[in-house]
């Protein structure tokens, strides 16, 4: 049955339990003459509860077993010898079973415990399809009847229905939870396997990055020192920032402060688009644009500059980064109480000097924690590094070298097949976790200052 | 007491006059402050902006011509002597169909076998007569896909053996190349990827209108494939990326309002609330890759879902929208007037009937810009798909989730490693086209959408 025929009979159900609530609900209304409790709807609603919730329960159930059980009394029925086997030789006698019992047929002799196991398979699956359709029905047919027969002039349907959907919203938003939990407990448990090979001591401070990769994958050969990672990824933010903070901030003071209207509604916007770029798109760009340019500049002046370089990747995250801050600290720039810029120009500054002297000061610490914002995006960052960066995870302190950073070497770690038992693929997690503390960190302050901030001035 | 008065007088004219010609010194200093500081913001501002010029302006001039290919147009001769194959078999009664599917597989193949390159040789040769062209210069400028093209006429009508018909076949990457000169034409022989005497045939029959170019449609339509760069599509990656998001319309949109109602206007104020809200605000800034490292270890590992499948790509991309969408739906939650609230109050709505019924309707805008915003985050992100697989080699239209597939920022990072860059650089930079268009669609449509709902009310 397929899951289209399946959604479309669980709605048809459910309208028509609706529809039955409904109806019955305005009868009672009618025969009583009284006042419901709840409108109609409410009942209608809490009729279709009752009745969808049970198909869709026996529905999961038979989802999850059905397949487990069908294997199961199949395979009961296969030559004992075979069973003992198992591994391929079952599984190939398994889908030769499923091939002749879809009718499909195999290629050579059947033999007759295949013949036999195909049929045991046909009437197993016929008869759990059956028990599942009668179960469901009686289920679904059951809570119709009693939802049906609850209601009076006092069911408190409205209510009940209202429960049942705060505890859906209540749900939703664990999800969120759930998230984070998987994604610290899934980060922790792998380094924790991967400590087990490498000391947690030589990872954080090593200066050496080479996993060689091993054939076997048991040992732990190679060294996984993580320092030339990290400072790869702080050089290139440093470069990132280095031009978005000054471009950045600028662009929202000019845009906020001076900028006539008009000029403001395009350029802003069109600023912000800079932001719903994918980062693919700014990494391909640096690597065939922006880093021969540099490297091309660079030889006509006399020096040279890498085509990949922790340089070219710095300077695209940068343009990268300009609408972060500068939509941020425009926000944070418009939230300066107008009194104070006010007071300045009654007192006869400039405007430059009221930005410089007032305004700016005040707003510090919003663009403060606007820019650790920026900084920890700059930090997880991956696809601009991974193309444009040159990967070459050596401690160099040379920006116009080719660098590596700690998202790049992730996905160098877990390309291609991911074996998730040797030390150079587990690596992968153990960066992960020292990037989502790092990001973390940072976060919790930035949020923490601009909240602050935002408390002082409303 | 006149003149001192008179005398106090002056003295205070001149403190005034000595102050005020302090304040005009100061004066012109201040002032050519005030311009510098001005020029500086407006400098910045405008390197912004031409950012996105430059950006912009390369990504449709190295893109566009991508978009248009060298084609052949010629006639072909199904030649009964190189075509001839039996009748397709067909299922006999009492034939199971696992034979019959093995005869028409091995069928098949003795198709494919033909030598179908004899037949695009010879079409191309009659343009060139006199020339002594070897066989792989001339196969060299075709695309290795048309001989399945002409395998696919036949099969489709067998009737056709025999004839000669018109036909459009695909210039192969390198003769594209040649012909719009994104090779270097002034490179020496051993350093073109091309035989002088194929570089000289694909000069004649571009001369002679042979050889032209016409929008390259198979880019929507065909899949990608190693063997024959030239008509590598991104229908594959289409296709995935469409399913991911279908995944994530399903599921994170519903589940990030849903949790977003809840925060605003259920959710009692203390530490559980808190917890989510901090939470929440956190999960929005962890670095996309992390999430890769997420479903890599939960969805695939623990879970057991298929590797490279949208499914769990998908499912990855939800998770990472969530709090997009969360925090957008809230703040326009935040936005609706309290007044709204005590008047549904007021008039005995139960309070889940006042979200619901007054509310939210009135956030719709909203939710929609901020789950297509979502949306079109998650259409653009790479790097997590990288880390469950989706940068795997697919020649197939993935016809479920299920399936293998890319997407097409990861095609994207294939295309952009190919060794053939000369080719590819611009086909990457038509993908990247592509992409902006759909995501710019998409924002579009968020305006349309919501410059309508604000009509209606």
């Amino acid at each position: 049955m397929s899951s289209f025929i399946l959604a479309t009979i669980l709605l048809i159900v459910m309208a028509l339990a609706y529809q039955m609530g409904l109806s019955r609900s305005r009868q009672v209304a009618a025969a009583s003459g009284g006042r419901m409790h709840s409108r109609p709807q409410y009942h209608g609603a809490l009729v279709a509860l009752w009745t969808v919730v049970p198909l869709l329960l026996v529905l999961v159930l038979w989802l999850l077993l059905g397949d487990m059980v069908t294997r199961w009394l199949v395979v009961a029925t296969l030559p004992p010898d075979l069973v003992e086997r198992g591994g391929a030789p079952l599984s190939e006698a398994m889908q030769r079973i499923e091939a002749i019992a879809s009718g499909v047929g195999v290629i050579g002799e059947v033999e007759p415990y295949e013949r036999a196991a195909a049929e045991r398979l046909q009437q197993v699956r016929l008869y759990l399809r059956a028990a599942a359709i009668i179960l469901a029905t009686v289920l679904a047919a059951g809570g119709l009847i009693h939802a049906r027969r609850r209601i009076t002039t006092r069911t408190r349907a409205r209510n009940e229905v209202e429960l049942v959907i705060r505890g859906l919203l209540i749900f939703c938003s664990i999800v969120a939870i759930l998230t984070t939990i998987g994604i610290v407990v899934s980060l922790v448990f792998e380094t924790i396997r991967f400590f087990s090979f490498v000391h947690p001591l030589d990872f954080f401070f090593g200066t050496v990055w080479n996993p060689r990769y091993a054939v076997t994958g048991d040992a732990a050969t190679g060294s996984y020192g993580m320092l030339p990672l990290l400072w790869g990824t702080v050089m290139i933010a440093g470069i990132a920032m280095l031009v978005a903070i000054p471009i950045g901030l600028m662009t929202a003071i000019y845009l906020s402060q001076y900028a006539p209207a008009r000029v403001r509604s395009v350029v802003k916007p069109v600023v912000e688009v800079l932001a719903g770029i994918p980062t693919i798109v700014y990494g391909f760009f640096a690597l065939v644009t922006v880093g021969p340019f540099l490297s091309s500049t660079a030889r006509m002046l006399g020096f040279s500059i890498n085509t990949t370089s922790a340089l070219t990747a710095g300077l695209v995250m940068g343009v990268m980064i300009i609408p972060f801050i500068s939509s941020l600290s425009d926000d944070i720039i418009r939230q300066v109480p107008a009194a104070m810029r006010d007071g300045s120009y009654g007192l006869g500054a400039t405007k430059s000097e009221t930005i410089r002297k007032v305004i700016l000061p005040a707003a510090l610490p919003g663009i403060v924690g606007a820019i650790l914002l920026a900084v920890s995006r700059a930090i997880g960052e991956t696809m601009i590094v991974l193309l444009a960066a040159g990967n070459s995870p050596v401690l160099r302190f040379d920006p116009t070298e080719p660098t590596s950073t700690i998202t790049v070497t992730i996905v160098a770690q877990m390309f291609g097949d991911s074996d998730f038992a040797a030390p150079q693929s587990l690596v992968a997690f153990a960066l992960g976790l020292t990037l989502f503390v790092i990001t973390l960190c940072l976060n919790i302050v930035a949020l923490y200052i601009v909240r602050r901030y935002r408390e002082q001035y409303e | 007491m006149a003149e001192i008065d008179k005398s106090g007088q002056s003295a205070m004219i001149d403190q005034a006059d000595e102050r005020r010609h302090i304040i005009r010194q100061g004066l012109g200093r201040r002032r050519r402050n005030e311009a510098i500081f001005r020029s500086l913001g407006l400098a910045a501002a405008l390197s912004a902006f031409g950012f996105v010029v430059v950006l912009f302006g390369n990504i449709v001039a190295s893109g566009l011509p991508a978009f248009w290919q060298v084609n052949i147009e010629t006639e072909v001769t199904f030649d009964p002597e190189v075509v001839n194959i039996e009748e397709r078999p067909v299922l006999q009664p009492g034939q199971s169909v696992a034979e019959y599917r093995r005869e028409d597989l091995a069928w098949q193949r003795r198709v494919s076998l033909a030598n179908w390159n004899a037949l695009i040789e010879a079409a191309i040769r009659q343009h060139a007569p006199d020339s002594d062209v070897d066989t792989r210069s001339i196969l060299s400028i075709v695309d290795p896909n048309a001989r399945f093209v002409l395998r696919d006429m036949v099969i489709e009508n067998p009737g056709i053996v025999g004839e000669t018909v018109p036909i459009r076949l695909l210039g192969s990457a390198n003769a594209d190349n040649w012909i719009k000169g994104t090779i270097d034409r002034s490179l020496p022989d051993h350093r073109q990827q091309l035989s002088p005497e194929a570089r000289a045939l694909a000069d004649a029959l571009h001369e002679e209108g042979v050889m032209r170019m016409r929008f390259a449609s198979h880019l929507f339509t065909n899949v990608d494939s190693r063997v024959a760069p030239a008509s590598a599509g991104l229908a594959g990656a289409f296709m995935g990326s469409l399913y991911m998001m279908l995944i994530v319309i399903v599921l994170a949109v519903p589940i990030g309002v849903a949790s977003a109602i809840y925060l605003e206007e259920f959710a009692p104020q203390n530490r559980l609330t808190d917890l989510i809200e901090v939470n929440i605000n956190n999960l929005a800034a962890v670095p996309s890759i992390v999430f890769g490292l997420l479903g890599a270890a939960v969805f695939i590992n623990v879970f057991g879902l298929p590797l490279s499948a949208p499914l769990a790509g998908g499912l990855v991309l939800t998770l990472m929208t969530l709090p997009t969408i969360i925090i957008a739906t809230r703040s326009s939650l935040r936005a609706v007037p309290p007044s709204l609230r005590q008047a549904a109050l007021g008039l005995g709505a139960s309070h889940t009937q006042m979200v619901f019924h007054h509310v939210l309707p009135v956030t719709y805008p909203g939710i929609l810009t901020a789950s297509i915003l979502g949306v079109a985050q998650a259409l653009g992100e790479t790097a997590p798909l990288l880390l469950i697989g989706m940068n795997a080699f697919v020649a197939n239209i993935p016809t479920s989730p299920l399936d293998q597939s890319t997407a097409l920022p990861v095609q994207i990072f294939l295309w952009q490693g190919n060794e053939n860059r000369n080719f590819f650089e611009p086909r990457t930079f038509a993908t990247i086209i592509v992409l902006l268009g759909l995501m710019l669609s998409l924002n579009a449509l968020a305006i349309y959408l919501r410059s309508r709902f604000e009509k209606r009310k």
